[in-house]
């Protein structure tokens, strides 16, 4: 089973800066009290918006109008880092996201946001540090993120990015979307099953 | 050729490599509660697809559940819908549900161990990122989203890259009044919250073989704190004999034929890790953490360091080169996935018996399952708590991570024994957390503050025994 190719996203950005953001602190625990995802998206770094537009209406990027239209968020170190819960890149993607540029990523958000369709890139410090700065001084700043040259172009300019080949080919070839994947041919799963004992019987 | 513990479990599991060149991995043993499997049913059903092996998935409720009142239909609504959408998934699917009047219900990674569900060799997976937990047993065991939550329910397999396995070994012994949270605190410190990203820790060294099967949960629970999907144990006597006459472990014979299947699977003597580091346990001291994250920790006796980051000290209300013992406290709160059992309620009573809770402190303790509360009840431990002045919960996650009635105000500061002090994490967008120790925990809700549970009189704590 197939699902979309995804090989380039492009729009403006959305700068979120700091290191080790946990998905405490992208979504906090008390918006996970549903049975669906929807409408998650309001509650989007919530905390950490409240703590920052106290100082100045509107400051914290996500509340900030000039980055409504993002489509790419863009990232430091460790980032998702903390609970598997699943919402954290659902609200990020609900927002419009489809795509996060972030020196690196915890292995778990990593691997949701792959089921979601939505790639986290990598690239160096100093990619990040010019990317936030173009995204801030102008919001409207259109980056590219192409997966097939492993770039991400901003202002004239271009970068290269890193991702595992697997997530690569997976985004390419449209089979990110795992579970089709996983039922293909499926006696072969019920042989490595009986192989268990565990599954099969002492 | 000598291969690693989780070498021989992933290869025993591995049902293809995908053309993306992932691994399909068959799991063995998948957990769910009620928070992140609703909305992987619903996908489950709108793809109109079925659970391809209802018997490996088990669920419990932990997260939501009020530790005081916890008759139905519950007062919190939301929390009402997310277990009644459990129940109705279970029963449309067959699945087993250990709920609310089983007398085991509790935290998914406390009941897992306690019935015997959780056995060495096995591929685990729960929509937790607690679930390293597990590894304890010599089992992989690492949490996933809701996604893949339905690749499980779906299909029993998930794709998986291969990790590579840092050998992690803490030699010596544990000063008294120092645990195997110290222990893990101090790792996820040396090597930092995303040390770990890319590897399977694996544990060992006398220090962790010394170690009951309880304090090994407790270090391999945290794993994820250092960015480590997967941390284990390899399994020896010790598991063997836990696991022995639990409900859900093999019983007789096929005990027996488990156990040699079990050894087998234990890393082998000269297998290759791609990194390994050595600890000295004699060097490890009662652990605190002063920032927001696992990794942000200090010697009860230590300076917070001056190059400490000014946004974590902001918000904690610290500064560089404080000492933490000494830091009032509002509420203390012991429980967890990390320190819920029953020995670290033992320890934690045997610091309070005779004490009482500071007055302006709000002490609560929440078994990690009925079975622990229940346990502790047969030894009196209950009644040394309230007592004392501590409140005696029902079980489940509780104030780890607020998604009940129990949760810090305002800025209030938490002396806790759960595993996040993530901003807001206990419920308070302002709150703090100060993780520690049960013992320590104890010892802060008798004080009203930090203190240094090696300093108290009478106390002869540790690990070693």
């Amino acid at each position: 089973m197939t699902v979309e190719r995804i090989q380039r996203i492009s729009g403006p950005g959305l700068p979120i800066r700091g290191e080790n953001i946990d998905t405490d602190r992208i979504i906090p625990a008390r918006f996970l009290k549903s049975v669906s995802f929807e409408g998650l998206e309001t509650h989007l770094f919530e905390d950490d918006r409240r703590e920052v537009d106290a100082r100045q209406h509107d400051s914290h990027p996500a509340s900030n109008p000039a980055f409504s239209a993002a489509t790419v968020l863009l990232v430091n170190t460790n980032f998702g880092c903390g609970s598997s819960r699943e919402h954290a890149p659902q609200a990020i993607r609900r927002r419009g996201i489809r795509a996060i540029v972030g020196e690196s990523f915890s292995e778990i958000f990593f691997g949701n946001s792959i089921a979601l369709g939505m790639p986290c890139v990598s690239a160096g410090a100093e990619t990040m540090q010019a990317l936030m700065t173009a995204v801030e001084r102008t919001p409207s700043t259109e980056l590219v993120v192409d997966l097939e040259s492993m770039t991400v172009h901003s202002n004239g300019a271009t970068y290269p990015i890193t991702l595992p080949a697997p997530a690569r080919d997976a985004f390419l070839s449209g089979t990110w979307d795992a579970t089709g994947l996983l039922l293909a041919d499926f006696d072969d799963v019920r042989a490595v099953a009986r192989k268990l004992p565990y599954v099969s019987g002492w | 050729m000598p291969s690693t513990l989780f070498e021989k479990v992933w290869n025993a599991h591995s049902v293809r490599r995908l053309p993306t060149g992932q691994t399909q991995l068959f799991i063995g043993l998948h957990l769910i509660h009620e928070v992140t499997s609703p909305q992987a049913f619903d996908m489950l059903r709108a793809r109109g697809g079925t659970v391809a092996f209802p018997d490996r998935t088990i669920a419990t409720v932990d997260h939501i559940v009020p530790t005081s009142d916890q008759r139905r239909p519950f007062i919190d609504l939301k929390a009402e819908e997310m277990l009644s959408s459990l129940e109705r998934n279970c029963r449309e699917y067959g699945i087993h549900l250990v709920d609310l009047n089983s007398g085991h219900q509790g935290i998914v990674h406390v009941i897992g161990p306690e019935l015997g569900l959780t056995q060495p060799g096995m591929t685990i997976a729960c929509g937790d990122s607690h679930t390293s937990t597990h590894g304890a047993f010599g089992a992989i065991a690492f949490g996933i989203g809701t996604s893949q939550v339905r690749d499980v329910l779906a299909s029993q397999c998930l794709t998986m890259e291969p990790l590579k396995v840092r050998r992690i070994e803490v030699r010596g012994r544990l000063a008294s009044g120092v645990y195997a949270k110290d222990v893990i605190l101090t790792i996820i410190r040396r090597l930092g919250v995303n040390g770990g990203v890319g590897y399977a820790y694996e544990y060992a060294g006398d220090t962790v073989e010394r170690m009951s099967m309880e304090e090994r949960m407790t270090i391999c629970n945290m794993s994820i704190e250092g960015g480590a999907r997967i941390g284990y144990v390899n399994p020896d006597q010790k598991t063997f004999d836990y696991l022995q006459a639990r409900r859900f472990a093999p019983h007789g014979d096929d005990f027996e034929r488990a156990v040699q299947w079990w050894r087998s699977m234990a890393s082998d003597a000269g297998a290759p890790y791609d990194d390994q580091v050595v600890l000295d346990a004699a060097g490890i001291r009662p652990t605190v953490t002063w920032g927001i994250n696992p990794g942000e920790s200090v010697s009860v006796d230590e300076p917070v360091p001056s190059d400490a980051e000014a946004d974590a000290l902001a918000f904690m209300g610290v500064t560089r080169g404080q000492k933490l013992a000494g830091t009032r406290i509002d509420v203390a709160f012991i429980g967890s996935c990390t320190n819920g059992r029953l020995s670290d309620l033992r320890e934690a009573a045997r610091i309070v018996r005779g004490n009482h809770v500071a007055p302006r402190v709000k002490a609560l303790v929440v078994p990690g399952s009925q079975s622990v509360r229940a346990a502790a009840e047969r030894e009196g431990l209950d009644r040394v708590f309230t007592e004392a002045g501590f409140e005696w919960r029902g079980a489940g996650c509780s104030m780890c991570l607020a998604m009940n009635n129990d949760r810090l105000e305002g800025t209030e500061v938490c002396a806790s024994s759960s595993n996040r002090n993530f901003k807001g994490r206990q419920g308070s967008p302002t709150g703090r957390t100060l993780l520690m120790s049960p013992a320590m925990v104890a010892a802060a809700a008798i004080a009203g503050e930090v203190v240094d549970v090696r300093q108290l009189s009478g106390v002869e704590a540790g690990v070693d025994g």
